[in-house]
């Protein structure tokens, strides 16, 4: 077990939901990323979702999409995104998994890509072109690294399949509410998608979080019922689009989201500073 | 195993997760609807009554004259229906997409000529058809957006990216992952996710078919030297595959734009390196990052950064060889082709007469060169004719 689902699990544990959150690195610059992170992690973000920017980003709506432009215009490459979360840990033991598209990791090199996520402290990755049946060769080399390779999981499939598929996950179970790219908003099947989280569940000891389209503190509370956590993107990175503070804004975002989802707001992750 | 749908390192299906059950639905109704003979007696009927198949197999003898070389002989997919080998595909997708009981088709589109096909077939069997193209090619293929709204078609203009073919496809994808239980995504090339390039090659393959028979009018069973353009690689595998176990030489033709610059050309083969995109593990352009360069080719229907999993797979196995013709080579042979036969071809077509030319000055007379010629050049008049104002 390692950082992220030993704190997954203390979540659970302590009868609260986890809240994880999206941010693209470098966007607007890493500068401001990394101190993003900081009071992401400060005000008791679960986990940070560090996305890795790509030229063609499939499976992102507008929000991440151009969250991504402003991150590529500052050439942010997996080398700085890696020293990023060096950086990171030297303050904070908050867990970090990064999120991506599939080329630009072979371009660095497999192996050598997540070797280099575990010396520099990353807890896992989220390869959104890389669906179970690509998987078998990158699960066996972060099972190796005791790094988590977390898979999407939609409701509504083939029962067979999500088995498979959880029995090849760890970290946590990332359950998308619905059929869609990053950051819509669609009504949620009220019956497919409760019976999916509780047949999930009942499969793993991995906690379930709810993503995709998350943009309202009663969403969060509603989807949070449902499931072990929630994951926000593009509703966070629309708030801090257009805020002047924006490591403020994600201490302020951070605190809203837990007090909504957890009566209290849950053990924080307390960042190191130099005096 | 879990992985499926490749041609040696080639292929596979690297998709978001959204899209699994899609292809696995795809997969299905081709392995079974579409091998029945039902479904294959109607799709033959509609190619020969509907698309006029067979196309003819045609000697140029003017331009062989012009050449002083081998023989020249062309396989006029200019003449199928619509105007370009594209109709081929779209006629087995959307049939059996109409018969796995889907009521909208999204596609995506560069020339148009896949787009034009695609709501053509739709109009012809009354499903809704959402096409995205990039402006930058609305721009340039006009004649082919007012064809595609004549048949009743939706045109969703993409201005992300480089808006162009690379965007379209990307957005059609996006589009797809949202509308995915009751849409069927029909692609234009043999590219893609397993089972696209699969499936395309099939209904592709009437091409290389049809030659076969007709060869044998000039005493042969094969031509020396099959030459195609290849953007995805469609019309270039339609041709192919049925001589893979021959003795023909295969050429495919990429766009080699105005010069090896990564970023001046198309050439995915030859410029590209392996990467994975769009669903498939082949050849990408690409930066040292691995992130996606936008691809440049006079020909709309070629400005693509990647080629489809066969070719790759031909092309590291040494069945294929792949070589390039530059934008201005390829306006020469559009040129040529009209003044000495009367035929205008398509941009892309144009790349594979400008190689086959080439080389068939350099053959001896009884040898034969088949040229694939993929589409007519209707649609490339106007945006030519522009391109010289501004030279
Ligand atoms: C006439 C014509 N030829 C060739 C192509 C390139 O596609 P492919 O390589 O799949 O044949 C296109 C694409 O639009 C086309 O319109």
């Amino acid at each position: 077990m390692n950082r992220l689902e030993k704190h997954l699990r203390e979540v659970k544990l302590r009868d609260e939901k986890a809240a994880i959150f999206f941010i693209t690195a470098g966007d607007p610059s890493l500068k401001e990323t990394f101190n993003i992170m900081l009071h992401l992690a400060e005000n008791g973000a679960d986990c940070i979702e560090l996305g890795m920017p790509f030229s063609d980003p499939i499976a992102d709506g507008p929000v991440i999409q151009r969250s991504t432009l402003r991150a590529l215009k500052q050439n942010v490459r997996l080398e700085d995104i890696l020293k990023l979360v060096q950086q990171f840990r030297k303050k904070s033991p908050a867990p970090v998994v990064v999120m991506g598209y599939y080329n630009p990791i072979i371009r660095y090199g497999v192996d050598r890509f997540i070797q280099d996520c575990v010396s520099s402290g990353i807890d896992g990755l989220i390869i959104a072109d890389l669906p179970y049946e690509e998987g078998e060769d990158i699960e066996k080399i972060c099972k190796e690294n005791n790094t988590s390779l977390i898979y999407l999981l939609a409701p509504d499939i083939d029962p067979k399949r999500t088995r498979a598929i959880v029995r090849a996950s760890s970290g946590f179970i990332y359950c998308v509410a619905h059929y869609s790219t990053t950051g819509t908003h669609k009504q949620n099947d009220d019956k497919v998608l409760p019976q999916t989280i509780k047949s999930l569940q009942d499969m793993t000891d991995l906690s379930v979080a709810l993503g995709f389209g998350i943009s309202s503190l009663e969403k969060a509370k509603e989807l949070s019922r449902l499931a072990d956590g929630i994951i926000i993107g593009s509703w966070l990175i629309q708030e801090l689009e257009s805020a002047t503070d924006k490591a403020e804004c994600a201490a302020n975002f951070v605190n809203n989201v837990k007090a909504a989802i957890n009566n209290h707001r849950g053990k924080l992750f307390s960042v190191k500073r130099e005096c | 195993m879990r992985k499926k749908g490749y041609f040696g390192q080639f292929g596979g299906q690297f998709v978001p997760e959204l899209l699994m059950p899609a292809l696995y639905e795809l997969e299905e109704g081709f392995n079974t609807i579409g091998q029945s003979p039902e479904f294959k007696d109607e799709l033959t009927d509609l190619l020969h009554n509907y698309a006029g198949r067979p196309t003819p197999l045609y000697f140029a003898k003017r331009l062989t004259e012009k050449t002083g070389g081998a023989k020249i002989v062309l396989k006029r997919e200019d003449l199928n229906h619509t105007g370009s080998h594209k109709l081929n595909n779209c006629l087995g997708q959307v049939l059996l997409a109409h018969k796995m009981g889907k009521k909208n088709i999204i596609a995506e589109t560069g020339a148009g000529q896949h787009g034009v096909a695609t709501a053509t077939v739709c109009a012809l069997m009354g499903l809704n058809c959402q096409v995205y193209m990039g402006v930058e090619d609305i721009k340039r293929q006009q004649l082919n957006v007012l064809r595609m709204r004549l048949l009743g078609a939706e045109v969703t203009p993409v201005t992300s990216g480089t808006q162009t073919l690379k965007d379209a496809t990307s957005e059609a994808m996006r589009a797809w992952i949202s509308t995915v239980k009751h849409t069927q995504y029909v692609l234009g090339s043999v590219v893609g996710p397993h089972p696209f390039p699969l499936m395309v090659r099939e209904f592709q393959s009437i091409i290389g078919r049809e030659v076969r028979e007709q060869i044998t009018r000039f005493g042969l069973d094969e031509p020396d030297v099959i030459v195609a353009c290849v953007g995805g690689g469609s019309n270039a595998i339609g041709i192919f595959f049925p001589f893979f176990h021959s003795n023909a030489e295969l050429v495919g033709v990429e766009a080699g734009g105005y010069s090896e610059r990564i970023g001046d050309n198309a050439a995915s083969i030859n410029y590209g390196k392996v990467g994975v995109f769009h669903g498939e593990k082949s050849y990408f352009l690409q930066d040292e990052n691995g992130q996606i360069i936008p691809a440049h080719s006079v020909a709309a229907g070629l400005d693509y950064p990647g080629v489809g999993p066969e070719h790759a797979y031909y092309a590291e196995s040494g069945r294929a060889s792949y070589v390039t013709v530059t934008d201005a080579e390829a306006i020469a042979a559009f040129k040529l082709l009209s003044h000495t036969e009367g035929i205008i071809p398509a941009l892309e077509s144009a790349h594979a007469v400008a190689h086959a030319v080439k080389i068939a000055a350099d053959m001896q007379k009884e040898k034969m060169v088949l040229i694939n010629l993929s589409g007519r050049g209707d649609k490339d008049s106007q945006s030519l004719q522009t391109e010289e104002g501004r030279a």
